[in-house]
């Protein structure tokens, strides 16, 4: 017999802020009432959710049509993490999301056109054409881009909180990477650093339990992700990545702490990619039935059912709905193929800054 | 007025200048405050401005780079130590992918304003992991700015003018160079128009030959042309201090002016500064050349310890004039 790794219980908390809160799920449930401001807010939540939906789905057609290129990441399945999260943050607040970040761009507020004319590669997208699906980026939201170097954007995180903290401004950093990136150096450093500065960092773990195709129990010594972080003398929360009024709870506290000058958290969000990794990826590690069970769960579904189940959505809310995103992605769409395409003369530009006299063309 | 000082003396004294003249300005790094600094350049700084501003980190090179990114992108001005150029290897990722590329990625929407500082270069018998002179990988990157001060002008003006800068820029210090001394004047126009980290500069004008130096080889070429000139070469020392961009315009003048080149570069010559270098003026100026370039530089092993294998390895001012006096035949 072999002894088990895993830790029995919780570990005691550190500096009076360590602990794992598995109980969030049903708080969250409970917080919040079917009827009146909720159930607006509820509705809106669906809103984000099914923008977040259907933006990837038109991006699967346009990419099998060829219209959009390179890696293409989906997060359908997840979007009740990138939802329930943004609600969470204000506008001062920051965020820094991974190579998987449509989700998280329009969760943010930026515009499906600018979003749309990126994957186009135009000159009216989000990055002008420099970045792609991966490096979506949105200054003017706080939105740091898509960082596609997996644990690659947690130090990046972890300095924008320092800043913050440095000049005394009450706004939290929020950090999203997968479960694979609790295997990289990066993020024990910065999980280190931000909890022994005391950094007002949100760290939120996208577990979809896995990273491409290594399964975490195949990638991690212990899979209890908050349990780890809570080594770091952090405090450290899981909560159901499927359930997108568990999840904005569970940010929503998170968030309060951090702005409380409780340091940083770390929010572990149990959630499944329903697509494959990325568009190149034949999806042979996981079975049909795994899949199909957590599609029991798909956040969309869950929220929708609540929602009819308190008479907030009707099937002809549910039409109108569908309608709106519709219209909003068709004239997305729409304009980023009208869009001028970078111009091809502009290829050395934005390597350093203007009149900086750095960039090639001044170095001869 | 003139002051007699280090080369370790006038870094941090830029340095102290720096975080009096800005607010946003702060030192973060393993061992810059209580130990002083590893090389002692920052010893007293943190008395004077204290431990939020003169940041002890952890052995974290990943994470307290990426921290000096984002701090940078944030409203603020850090200069980030890593104690030698070996080190920084386990933050190459935050310096390539993140500070050199999210500018370039978000489309101009990010800028990052940031100072690397590090320690490069052999000669004090540390052995390969402590040695090695990997700044010609950074000149590599488009996005950084690379600077190598060699005198006590450049050690003392350059910060500020690096810190100016809307750009990534990382300073090579070489470890040889701390304990130069000599005077230096503040005040006057020769030491603050070392604050210019665009151009290369004339150490020496000289008719016969051009030795191309950086950092802690300048010491060594211009030792080398006060040898070449007692056998009556006269050699013109042109110091590179900007090893990215390189200033191309520099390279062809001097060539113009003496039609030989040698090219010393403590880094390997495979695939290495001096590779770049020689290219550049074979194609800027091939014409002018009356003889084929030649190139000093570390021999193609990992630094040894002993003290004998060590300066066999490296560029010597022997090694110079020898490869000078080639090029005159
Ligand atoms: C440093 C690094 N190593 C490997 C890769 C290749 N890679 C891209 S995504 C990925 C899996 C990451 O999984 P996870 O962090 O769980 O995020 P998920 O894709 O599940 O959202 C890998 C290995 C990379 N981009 N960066």
């Amino acid at each position: 017999m072999t002894p088990t790794r895993k830790s029995a219980g919780s570990p005691p908390p550190r500096k009076g802020r360590g602990r794992t809160d598995q109980s969030h799920e049903a708080k969250a449930s409970a917080a919040q009432p079917g009827g009146g401001e909720a159930g607006k807010h509820r509705m809106l939540l669906l809103h984000e959710m099914l923008r977040i939906r259907r933006f990837e789905e038109r991006c699967v057609e346009l990419y099998s049509a060829a219209e959009i290129r390179g890696f293409v990441h989906l997060c359908i399945g997840e979007e009740a993490v990138a939802v329930g999260v943004a609600q969470a943050l204000t506008e001062d607040d920051a965020i820094v999301s991974t190579y998987r970040d449509h989700g998280h761009a329009l969760a943010r507020g930026t515009p499906a056109e600018s979003v749309m004319a990126e994957m186009y590669g135009r000159a009216t997208g989000c990055s002008r054409g420099r970045g792609g699906s991966m490096h979506l980026f949105d200054t003017s939201r706080r939105f740091y881009g898509g960082n596609a170097i997996v644990g690659g954007g947690l130090p990046l995180a972890a300095g924008l909180a320092l800043a913050d903290r440095m000049t005394g401004r009450p706004r939290v950093t929020c950090c999203f990477f997968g479960d694979g990136a609790v295997a990289e150096g990066e993020f024990h450093e910065t999980a280190n650093l931000a909890a022994l500065w005391e950094l007002p960092l949100l760290l939120v773990c996208e577990n979809n339990l896995y990273a491409m195709g290594t399964a975490l129990d195949r990638a991690q010594a212990e899979t209890d992700l908050a349990l780890r972080a809570s080594g770091y003398g952090m405090a450290a929360w899981s909560a159901d990545g499927m359930d997108v009024l568990a999840v904005e709870h569970a940010a929503r506290m998170a968030a309060e702490s951090i702005r409380a000058g409780s340091g940083p958290h770390f929010l572990e969000l149990r959630t499944y990619r329903f697509r494959a990794h990325s568009m190149y990826d034949p999806d042979r590690y996981r079975s049909k039935e795994e899949i199909a069970r957590w599609k029991e769960r798909d956040p969309i579904d869950l929220l929708a059912g609540r929602l009819r189940a308190d008479g907030r959505l009707t099937d002809e809310g549910w039409t109108d709905l569908e309608r709106a995103v519709a219209a909003e992605l068709d004239a997305a769409v729409a304009a980023a193929r009208e869009a001028p395409a970078e111009p091809v003369g502009d290829l050395l530009r934005f390597v350093t800054t203007p009149s900086n006299g750095a960039g090639e063309g001044a170095s001869g | 007025m003139t002051v007699e000082c280090t080369y370790r003396e006038a870094m941090r004294e830029a340095m102290r200048e720096a975080l009096r003249a800005d607010e946003r300005v702060f030192l973060m790094g393993e061992d810059v405050g209580r130990y002083g600094g590893c090389f002692g350049v920052s010893l007293g700084l943190l008395e004077e401005f204290g431990p939020e501003r003169i940041r002890d980190t952890p052995l974290s090179e990943s994470a307290f780079v990426g921290a000096g990114i984002g701090a940078a992108i944030n409203g603020l001005r850090p200069i980030v130590e890593i104690m030698t150029v070996n080190f920084s290897l386990l933050a190459l990722d935050q310096i390539l992918n993140n500070a050199a590329t999210l500018q370039h990625m978000s489309g101009g929407q990010i800028q990052v304003p940031l100072v690397i500082r590090m320690t490069t270069g052999a000669g004090r018998q540390l052995a390969a992991q402590h040695s090695h002179s990997l700044e010609g990988w950074y000149a590599h990157i488009p996005g950084l700015r690379v600077l190598a001060p060699a005198t006590l002008p450049d050690a003392r003006h350059m910060l500020a003018a690096a810190l100016a800068d809307p750009d990534p820029v990382i300073v090579f210090e070489h470890g040889s160079l701390y304990n130069t001394a000599g005077a230096l004047d503040p005040g006057s126009p020769a030491d603050s128009a070392a604050a210019d980290i665009t151009h290369a500069a004339v150490r020496r004008p000289g008719t016969d030959v051009s030795l191309v130096a950086y950092g802690g080889s300048l010491p060594k070429a211009l030792e080398a042309a006060e040898r070449l000139a007692a056998d009556g070469i006269s050699a013109e020392v042109l110091d590179l201090r900007t090893l990215r961009p390189l200033d191309q315009p520099a390279l062809t003048a001097t060539v113009g002016r003496t039609h030989r080149v040698v090219v010393v570069d403590e880094g390997w010559r495979s695939v290495g500064l001096s590779a770049e270098v020689a290219a550049r003026i074979a194609e800027s100026a091939f014409y002018e050349l009356d003889a084929p370039i030649e190139r000093v530089c570390t021999a193609e092993v990992p630094i040894p310890y002993a003290r004998g294998l060590e300066e066999a390895a490296l560029p010597q001012a022997a090694d110079i004039v020898a490869a000078a006096r080639r090029t005159v035949g």
